[in-house]
Parts: C-alpha cells; structure tokens; sequence
C-alpha cells in the first residue's frame, strides 16, 4: 500500500487547463455547431456514447478524455451507461446497416431535450466507407445531428473543446 | 524454403494417398526475380487441390498437427476459387481449390478444425458457397442488411446493393436455448454501457454463474471487402489502416507487404526498420491501454489512472515524432512517410528510459494488491487444449502455453535481424494475459532500441511498379493482437481484385466462449477485456 501512496504522491495533479475556443478556433478545429445546449441544461451534461460501426480509432480517443490529463468530469460532462440517462449521443463511426436500427431506438430511448454530435471523419461525411450496401454513411443520414466535430480520428483536445464549446453560450 | 521442411514429407504422404495435388509457385512472373530480398516469401508454399479432397486434407492436416490459420474465396467468373491456409514451424502452405458456379459446395474443413467455423460461415453468407457437413450452418456476418438469396462479394452485386431505408433488427436469430429450473437468459447490446464496439452477448445463467455464452457479431459489418475492389495501393493501405483503429499500423503493414509481394518491390531496409518501430510503439500503446482497463473493470482506478496517463504520454510522442497520434497512415506501399531523425531517436530512447522507470514504480504496487490476486488469479481460465483447438493467438494463445509468434517463427523485415524473447505463460488465466502483456512491453521497448540502433542512412520508399493482373500476396505480421494474415490480388490497371485481411480477433472471439464458463457474469467485463478482441476487425 505504501508504494502505492507513494507512486500517487509523487505523480501529482497532471490535468492540463483548457478554456472553451473561439469561433474562429473552431472554424480552425472543423467543428460545426448548429445548435447549442440551452442554457438551463449545459451546467452538466450526462454523455451516451454510441458505436454506429466505427474501427474503435474515435472509441481510443474518446477514452482518452477521461484521463488525468482532459479529466473531462471537472467541466460536468460525465458519460453514462444508458440512453434514459443522456442529454447527448456522442456518435461515431459510418452507420453500419447492422447498426442502423439500434442507433433510431437508441436515439428514441433518449429523453427530450436531446443532442447529438458526430464524432469523426466517417459520422461526418461516411470517411472511407461512405454509403454502401453495408453502410449508411454519415450519422445524419440516420438521426439529426446538432454537432460534427471532424479528425481520423479528432484528437480528445478536439473532442473536450468541441464539447465546451457546445456548452458554453 | 529448403527441402528437408515438413512441408515435402507432407506433400509425399498426401500424393501416396488418394491426393494429386500440384504445388505451384505463386506469382511466377515476379517471386523469383525481384522479390527475393523478403525473408518470409520462401516460407509460403502454394498447393492446388481437388475439391472433394477438402475435407480429408483438413483431416490429414490435423493429424499433422498443422494450425488452421485463415480462409477465403474469390469469385472469377464461372468459378470460386477457395483458399485455406494452414501453419505448422513458421511454414505456411495456402491450399487452394476451384469449384463451379452452378454448384458452390465444398465439404466443410470446420468439421476438423473449430478454427474454421465462423470463417466458413462468413464465405458462405458472401459468397453463397455451402459448405457441407458444417456443424453449425446458421447465419454469421449476414444480418437484415442483404437478402438471403444475395452474395454481396459476387462480382454481379454491385457496391451499393438494395438496402432498404431503415434495416430491420435481425429478430429471429436462432440462439442456443436452454430449459430447466432456474436457467435464465441475458440479452447484451449490441449497444453496451461503456464506450466499446457494438455486439451482441447471450448469455445462459444459472444464478450468477455462466452456463453457456453465446456471441452474435457482424454489427459493424462496413463491407470492407467488398469497397476495396477496384482501389488503387494508396488507397487500400488507406481502407487496411481503418480496419480497426487499434490496429492500425498492423493491418497496413500486412495490407502492404501483400501488395508489394505481388509487385515484386522490396522496401528499403531504413523504411523496414522504421515501421518496425511502429509497430512495437502501436503494441505498447495498446498494451498500456489494456493493462489499465483490465485493473478498472475490477475496480481497481489507481492502476487505471497510471497506465491511462501513460499511455497518453506514450501517444504525444506519437504525434510529435511520427505525426499522428494513433499512426495512421504512416505505412504506405513501398515504404513509410515519416524519416527519423537524430533528434528524435533522442527523444525515442529518452522515453523509453522514463517509461520502464515509471512502470518499475507502478507494477510492485500493483502485485503487492490482494484484491488483484482475487480477481484476476484462476479467473477466465483458457486452457492450452481449448487455445490450441481453435487457433489462438497473441498474447490470448501466449498465455495458455501457444507459443507462435511471426516476428520469430516467419520473420519478415526487419525482424530477422534481431534477437529477442517471446513472452509466454502457462496458466491461462486473466493474470496471466495481464502479465504476458507486460513482458510484451519490455520485449518492445527492446525491439525499438534495436531497430533505432540499425538505422542506416537511406531512402523511406520505394518506387511503386505496377503489377501483371492477377498478382498475388500473402502478406504476414504479428500485430500487436496477434498474427495478421493478409490476401490481395491485382486486377490490371494497378486496381485491386480481391482483400481479404483475417485479424487475430477471427479467431481469438470464439476462445471467449470458453473462457467465460463457470465464471460469474460480474467477472464477464474484465474477461472480455482480456482477450480484447476487436468487433470491426471481425465483422469486416
């Protein structure tokens, strides 16, 4: 226990300080927002996280937000295990045909108000799978979509300024 | 390959037998002239079969003792040429067989080898090849997505197919049932809890005890095969990168040294040596994750914490040496896009020194841990008998006493020139799978210090040749799941015929059913996320 204890010590607070961008900041990231979180709920944002038929690249970087150096809870946003629980869908991946049913009732098992952001080059534009007999393409062929925030896969800096940016006005 | 392998005694035996078949070499026009710089390319022999001798091949391998490793098929016109290959001592020999459009059956190799199960079930699903005698001929990569009567990789489907505009939920699938008191059923994703691939796990309980698991995969079915007919190299390096994320370097490595086998180009050694560190860099990244995720879903954050922290660190050397955090696209055919410099093999080295001291802090903390010992030791068992049955590889097969791996028993470049130790345990368990990929950590970091240490001045790529139509390659690597084998063939026009990549996962989800008996379900994430097979690596 006391190498433990120590190693902690000796690590430290690692978590880096990162502010909301500006618009043009975005514009640089390739984040698109068309529809901002209201006021009244953006305090704290309860985040379902949906694989739509992604290679695991965005699920990596994902991940990677809850690490001590994003720790993307001390801004409110938190992830959880159910739809029934969520105010965003965080989507990735082209959307599989297989998938696509399990995305709508995902998305109709999550309560009102609800946005969605698409994460990634292929559940922005369908990346290198496009639309075919197996996929769907772009996540907004399937569900509506409030947010793209772009990258093969986004970088999480990417991904925790988008998602402030989403929150903050 | 010299004569005195096993291969020529094997050959002999089946020729004495019933058996006429023709060894032959694959890509005549290239493989003995300019290709003969890759070591691995003398140790794939070529062997064309009679169909109705599929089967009692699969036999006779057996008793050989021969690995089933992966298998596919093609489609040319009037006829489906299939494939299997097998390995046995570093030697692969790929079998091969034609069989008639009119009347696509092939007695099925999955009666012999577990191995081959699902992969025969995919082939047959695309293909609408039936293979007889299957134990288990029920529905696997096709869903609702196709009709039951449609073969999405025939050259008469075209890419876009007929879906429909929402595809039903496959509802009717047939699971293994189960009656009795107390035996009750729980239904698992495809959407699950934390932030993982979609699949389906059903499981058959008896309190909280597990009495049969079965998998239903094939969600994250993108039809990989089928839009890489017709690409250019470049952009199937670019579509191999993405099979799975995690994976990235290894399966555009394997995509690549497909694609140049058929051309007939050997990569420059400084650009051999470069995706070497790549790949071990991809494996230690990966390794980190892991080892962190396994002690989280036991509840045990410290270790979550250090190993998540630095595995970040780990990826921000990726981004500022390599130019990419998870190294995608940095393999392309004919060599690599990013050059070391003095600078850099520095900071390279520099890390590595930090990394073993910070885990020569963090692991004793971790083996000290009681809870750890209660939760890992004994828990997930695989045995060496189960792993052998079907296949299994990586550290999964490593760590229930398989010890195959490609970087020493087939090296390819830059591989055959170094030394270094394959990690193996015995016990099979998740402590074991977590201990194997540790020793698989300091085994990298000593590969890498290797490699920089060979790095000679010298060209990154090699100038692309267009290959004759028909070419092929059978690209092998050890990705940091494990062996990844890889088929392409050229069309004319420098655009590709057929890809087929078999990731490790094809054959290490089925070890996971095993794995999972007579555990508790609570005991089912930290199983799952030992063997960490990738979905979209599957479901192609």
């Amino acid at each position: 226990m006391l190498q433990l204890f120590k190693k902690i010590l000796k690590t430290g607070v690692v978590t880096e300080k990162y502010k909301a961008p500006k618009d043009d900041e975005l514009e640089k990231l390739g984040i698109e927002i068309k529809r901002h979180i209201d006021k009244q709920f953006s305090g704290s944002i309860a985040i379902r996280q949906v694989d739509a038929g992604s290679c695991n690249g965005c699920e990596l970087e994902i991940h990677a937000l809850n690490n001590p150096y994003y720790n993307i809870e001390r801004f409110g946003i938190h992830f959880v295990a159910s739809p029934r629980h969520a105010d965003v869908l965080l989507v990735t991946g082209p959307v599989s045909r297989h998938m696509q049913t399990a995305l709508l009732r995902t998305y109709e098992a999550t309560p009102n108000p609800k946005w969605v952001v698409a994460v990634g080059d292929c559940a922005a534009c369908g990346g290198e799978f496009g639309v075919s007999y197996a996929s769907c393409g772009a996540v907004s062929n399937v569900i509506p979509v409030d947010m793209t925030i772009v990258g093969c896969p986004p970088t999480p800096l990417a991904l925790l300024k988008g998602l402030l940016s989403l929150i903050n006005k | 390959m010299s004569a005195s392998n096993w291969t020529t005694d094997f050959l002999n035996q089946l020729n004495s037998t019933e058996f006429f078949i023709v060894p032959v070499l694959i890509n005549p026009n290239t493989v003995n002239t300019a290709f003969n710089g890759d070591p691995q390319s003398d140790k794939i022999v070529l062997w064309q079969i009679e169909s109705r001798h599929w089967q009692q091949f699969g036999q006779y391998a057996l008793e050989q003792n021969l690995r089933w490793v992966a298998g596919w098929a093609e489609h040319a016109e009037t006829v489906f040429i299939v494939n299997a290959c097998f390995e046995k001592a570093g030697i692969y020999v790929l079998l091969r067989t034609r069989i008639d459009t009119d009347h696509p059956e092939l007695p099925s190799q999955a009666t012999v080898y577990p191995a081959a199960n699902r992969s025969e079930r995919h082939t047959q699903d695309l293909f609408g090849i039936s293979f007889a005698g299957h134990p288990d001929n029920r529905r696997w990569t096709r869903h609702q997505a196709w009709g039951k009567h449609s073969y999405p990789l025939r050259k008469d489907f075209s890419v876009q197919g007929e879906p429909q505009a929402v595809t039903p939920p496959d509802m009717n699938y047939p699971f293994v049932k189960a009656h009795g008191a107390g035996v009750y059923e729980i239904p698992v994703g495809p959407v699950h809890a934390g932030i993982i691939e979609p699949g389906h796990f059903r499981f058959l309980a008896v309190g909280e005890l597990i009495l049969n698991l079965e998998e239903r995969l094939g969600y994250v079915h993108k039809g990989i095969e089928k839009i890489a007919e017709g690409r250019t190299p470049d952009s199937l390096a670019r579509l191999a990168g993405r099979i799975s994320g995690d994976t990235t370097v290894g399966h555009c490595w394997a995509a690549c040294r497909a694609m140049e086998q058929a051309a007939g180009i050997t990569i420059p050694p400084r650009a051999a040596l470069i995706r070497g560190i790549l790949a071990e860099r991809e494996r230690v990244a990966n390794h980190l994750g892991d080892m962190g995720a396994i002690c989280n879903d036991v509840a045990f954050v410290f270790a979550q914490m250090q190993f998540t922290r630095l595995r970040e660190l780990w990826l921000r050397t990726h981004a500022t040496v390599f130019g990419h955090r998870l190294l995608m696209d940095r393999i392309v055919p004919g060599g690599v896009i990013c050059d070391l410099s003095e600078t850099a093999c520095t900071l390279i080295k520099q890390e590595i020194l930090q990394l073993k001291n910070e885990l020569s802090e963090v692991m004793p903390a971790i083996d000290l841990n009681s809870s750890l010992e209660d939760r890992l030791y004994t828990a997930g068992y695989l045995s060496p008998e189960t792993a052998t049955a079907f296949g299994t590889l990586g550290y999964v097969g490593r760590a229930s006493g398989q010890d195959f791996d490609v970087r020493r028993d087939a090296p390819y470049s830059p591989y055959d020139q170094v030394t270094f130790k394959v990690a193996l345990e015995n016990k099979g368990d998740i402590a074991s799978r977590f201990w194997v990929r540790y020793k698989e950590i300091n085994a990298a970091l000593k590969l890498i210090n290797q490699f920089i240490a060979q790095l000679a001045e010298g060209d990154i790529l090699a100038d692309w040749q267009t290959p004759p139509a028909g070419s092929e390659g059978l690209g092998i690597v050890e990705g940091w799941r494990g062996e990844i084998t890889t088929y392409v063939r050229f069309d004319d026009d420098n655009k590709i015929a057929r890809f087929y990549p078999r990731d490790p996962s094809i054959l290490n989800w089925p070890a996971l059913e095993k794995l999972t008996l007579n555990n508790i379900v609570p005991d089912f994430p930290v199983c799952n996320k030992s063997l960490n097979g990738s979905y979209s690596g599957n479901d192609l």
